[in-house]
């Protein structure tokens, strides 16, 4: 039940260096905790890569690893030149992949 | 393309963990309330010298819960309002049929738990949500702590935000009340503490390396607590403190939480509703 927000500005002028905003609703199950009533292991469950993209082209990832607090926020900054449309892929352990997508005008 | 990383996961964590230690390190045993938060934000989170837990937080923390983008707790918001609209139980309604917008019911959370006199008991949000979902809408009532019932009292609570706490203490509800301060004042568990030892004594001290609260946590639950990683209850928190203090915790739900809970949202009188607040 991942769910997906990002803040990116609207408009922007052409060359400015805008500031990017996401947060994932996830539970991020580092695989070191135990079930109290079991006593096993429950078994690791994270998002390991984080991708944007910008007009399709690829310009920002992250490989998370288990350390990674739930729900995850990240930010990034990137310099925008023309108008287009972000992508944000988050991709699950489990080959899962979760994506939002935000419009940017650049004047 | 330029780019710039920073994030919200152990980092953060490790970052409130270190500024706590060094906090700790140079403050223990003093008076640290003056160390906290900016003179603005705090008129707002101090009222005639009440603090809300919300001036015992770290710097860190106090961003997050400042910014609705980056609040986690705003999650269940949103979920509480997908919930909102969805119709279930035999009778065929959703919590939208009655009351319309959930803003319709700004106002609610503050004066709650309050005397209900059908079970002649105080009643709190959660169990007035699980008594709308079995009498109108007939369906079943969600369980403690489930996501769903922490959802919708998030909303409800969300929709308050800014009001002040303002709880009713006299006429039937004043035996409950009295209940409430006397569990708050009574010793209990292995290391024989009340939770006035911590929140009333010794608030603004350390206790190792966290900073005591003077427990008026009226307005913030249900609150997001990094340690939890999510959304929890007031009486989540009640029996995290129990067990503390080595004691025997009660049922999250059971009459002497609720008529804590009521001592404790008197305590909080007059600070604003902070749902969904961010606590360590």
């Amino acid at each position: 039940m991942a769910k997906a927000r990002v803040k990116v500005p609207k408009t922007a002028k052409a060359g400015e260096i805008i500031t990017i905003k996401t947060l994932i609703r996830h539970k991020m199950e580092s695989g070191n905790r135990k079930d109290k009533k079991t006593g096993k292991l429950i078994p690791r469950h994270i998002i390991d890569k984080f991708t944007a993209k910008y007009n399709g082209e690829k310009f920002f990832w992250a490989d998370w690893e288990g350390g990674v607090s739930a729900n995850p926020y990240c930010s990034f900054t990137c310099k925008v030149d023309k108008s287009g449309e972000f992508e944000f892929i988050w991709h699950d352990e489990k080959g899962e992949e979760y994506t939002a997508k935000a419009k940017i005008t650049v004047a | 393309m330029s780019r710039k990383v920073s994030m919200n996961g152990r980092g953060r964590k490790r970052a409130a963990v270190v500024a706590s230690l060094l906090l700790a390190a140079g403050l223990a045993g003093y008076g640290a309330s003056s160390a906290m938060a900016c003179d603005a934000c705090k008129g707002k989170y101090e009222v005639d010298g009440r603090k809300s837990g919300y001036l015992f937080a770290t710097k860190e923390t106090q961003s997050i819960q400042d910014d609705d983008f980056i609040n986690p707790g705003m999650l269940w918001v949103e979920k509480g309002r997908e919930l909102w609209t969805k119709v279930e139980g035999e009778a065929g309604k959703s919590c939208a049929s009655c009351h319309g917008e959930p803003e319709s019911l700004r106002g609610v959370y503050p004066v709650y738990p309050k005397y209900d006199p059908k079970t002649e008991k105080l009643i709190n949000i959660e169990q007035r949500i699980n008594r709308c979902r079995t009498e109108q809408m007939k369906a079943k009532p969600w369980k403690w702590e489930s996501e769903p019932l922490l959802a919708m009292t998030t909303l409800i609570g969300y929709v308050s935000r800014g009001l002040p706490m303002n709880v009713k203490i006299d006429g039937p509800a004043k035996p409950f009340f009295e209940k409430g301060k006397e569990f708050y004042f009574k010793r209990r568990g292995q290391l024989d503490m009340a939770c006035k030892h911590c929140h009333y004594d010794f608030a603004g001290r350390y206790i190792r390396a966290d900073l005591l609260s003077e427990g008026r946590g009226g307005g913030a639950f249900p609150a997001y607590r990094l340690k939890w990683q999510k959304i929890g209850s007031l009486h989540r928190r009640f029996k995290g403190c129990n067990k503390q203090i080595r004691a025997e915790p009660y049922k999250p739900g059971s009459d002497e939480y609720v008529n804590l809970e009521l001592f404790v949202k008197w305590r909080s009188r007059g600070l604003p509703v902070e749902v969904p607040a961010v606590r360590r």
